[in-house]
């Protein structure tokens, strides 16, 4: 069976706050009601939050990090990986192995743990 | 009890130096900086209000930390959600004062956090002001020209990131070090050139950043007495320095080098100055370490004991190496101003505009026009001028190049 990714777009908000309980409520109806279907997925924390990984000269080069999201718009999302990792250093270091890196960049977002 | 009680400016001081080690303590203890702001914070408060009753205590960093932890254990109790509740409670009851060993470790930790790479350099300014500095955030904002409330929401922004993206609190591993380094000694020195740049005399809140990043630099080589890129970039602060008092004439305007009287110099920082870059020099025999090779061309200029004595030769000579770590424009165009001074202005001038990408770069143009004049092309020479003043200056530097561009023959 195919896989697919489905990637949320919508305002750039911090889900934790309490304003946003009855729209996380409508996510947790749509959860239960595709779970059949569901293998994984997650809220991210907004957007200023992210870290923006580039690897320069090809694999193994310069690793540089800067702050907030991919902005970019000649590449598109392709795809991402659910990395477990003890903190944003460890979590960049293994982004920067991800071909993307040096071919384009990774966008590096924490999950949000309800 | 002493027998001489101390003063509000002597307590404040105190308390001023110790707070980014009781910060850097507590933010470990806790795992979290507004937490350890907040306890920090009141216990700033409490010394400033118990010590000029009681005198300043044997240990203030002892009472200070004491006091802080308490209020940590109250907070974190009143908010029964917070995060770092079960981490922090276990740890905060430990009565054991911390050795000198770990406080220096926390303060480092603290530097790395700040200027961390995944934090924009905006972020990282306002952290190390904030926080390393101590500088309030209404203090920190004036110095910066931003509106109170934006210094905030950035500051707001940058916490939130520390804990939410959980960048780590820890010094790098040896093999980062070296980058990492240069982004803490990156964000010093732009903290010290926003006070510089903008002249004494015009605006003092922001020359109190080029204090506060002495203040930081020294912090680092107190921290660090080691590490090639902290003694670089103190000796290089201090010799930049070392000229305020004769960058402007006493009616204010901004004196060009070659204008300044150098027995106004500071001979003190001089001294320290040259003496870090011989420190630094013979630590960095194999790879030429960025401050410090700035920080040696400035030792050049300090040591010279007039504009026409400078030694040119070994000015460029040194661009030439810093040029083989840290090419940018910038450093093209300064070395093509040194060049200028050693083998005349048409030399000079090629050389600046082979620089490319420069175009926004008000100094670009004022050094063509600077140039120009000296080749008598007085009409190029107005025009590059023109192009400078379209740009982003400071006031004293816009008005220097008016008076340059006023004083062109007709």
């Amino acid at each position: 069976m195919p896989m697919y990714a489905a990637l949320i777009y919508s305002a750039d908000v911090d889900w934790t706050r309490p304003e946003y309980a009855e729209e996380m409520k409508e996510y947790n109806e749509f959860g239960a009601a595709a779970a059949a279907v569901i293998r994984g997925g997650n809220a991210l924390y907004q957007t200023s939050t992210a870290t923006t990984v580039r690897v320069s000269g090809g694999k193994g080069g310069d690793i540089l990090t800067t702050d907030g999201p991919y902005a970019e718009t000649k590449e598109a999302l392709t795809g991402f990986y659910l990395l477990e990792c003890a903190d944003l250093d460890e979590a960049v270091k293994v982004a920067a192995t991800i071909p993307a890196a040096w071919a384009g960049a990774v966008e590096v977002r924490p999950v949000i743990e309800f | 009890m002493p027998s001489v009680l101390p003063g509000d400016a002597a307590v404040a001081r105190v308390v001023r130096d110790e707070r980014a080690r009781i910060l850097a303590t507590l933010v470990r203890v806790t795992g979290s900086l507004d937490l350890a702001e907040d306890a920090t914070q009141d216990a700033a408060l409490r010394a400033l209000e118990c010590w000029p009753r009681d005198g300043v205590p044997d240990n203030p960093r002892a009472w200070l930390l004491v006091v802080a932890r308490r209020r940590a254990v109250d907070l974190i109790r009143r908010e029964a959600n917070r995060a770092v509740k079960e981490a922090a409670a276990v740890v905060l009851f430990d009565p054991e004062p911390e050795p000198p060993a770990t406080v220096r470790d926390d303060l480092l930790r603290l530097v790395f956090t700040c200027c961390h790479p995944a934090l924009s350099l905006d972020a990282q300014v306002a952290l190390a002001l904030r926080t390393l500095g101590g500088l309030s955030t209404a203090e920190a904002a004036r110095a910066l020209l931003l509106p109170e409330a934006t210094l905030a929401k950035r500051l707001t922004r940058a916490k939130q990131k520390i804990t939410r993206a959980r960048i780590p609190y820890r010094v790098p591993e040896a093999e980062e070090l070296p980058d990492r380094l240069t982004g803490v000694a990156t964000t010093v020195y732009l903290i010290f050139n926003e006070g510089y740049a903008a002249g004494a005399g015009e605006d003092l809140v922001r020359v109190a950043l080029a204090d506060e990043a002495l203040r930081l630099a020294r912090l680092l080589v107190e921290l660090m007495p080691d590490e090639p890129t902290v003694l670089g970039l103190l000796a290089l602060l201090l010799l930049q320095d070392s000229r305020r008092a004769a960058r402007t004439g006493p009616d204010g305007r901004l004196l060009l080098l070659a204008e300044q009287d150098r027995s106004r110099w500071d001979r003190a920082a001089i001294v320290a100055g040259v003496e870090l870059v011989g420190r630094a020099l013979r630590r960095t025999p194999d790879h030429p370490d960025r401050y410090v090779v700035q920080a040696a061309i400035a030792a050049c200029h300090a040591l010279a004991p007039a504009y026409d004595r400078t030694p040119w030769d070994a000015v460029v000579s040194w661009y030439d190496v810093l040029l083989t770590v840290h090419d940018t424009p910038v450093v093209r165009l300064n070395r093509a101003a040194a060049v200028a001074e050693r083998d005349g202005p048409g030399a000079g001038l090629a050389l600046v505009d082979a620089v490319a990408g420069l175009t926004g770069y008000p100094w670009w143009h004022a050094t063509r026009a600077e140039l120009l004049r000296r080749l008598d092309r007085p009409a190029e020479a107005a025009d590059a001028y023109d192009r400078a003043l379209a740009l982003e200056l400071s006031g004293p530097q816009a008005a220097h190049l008016r008076r340059r561009r006023a004083g062109l023959p007709a």
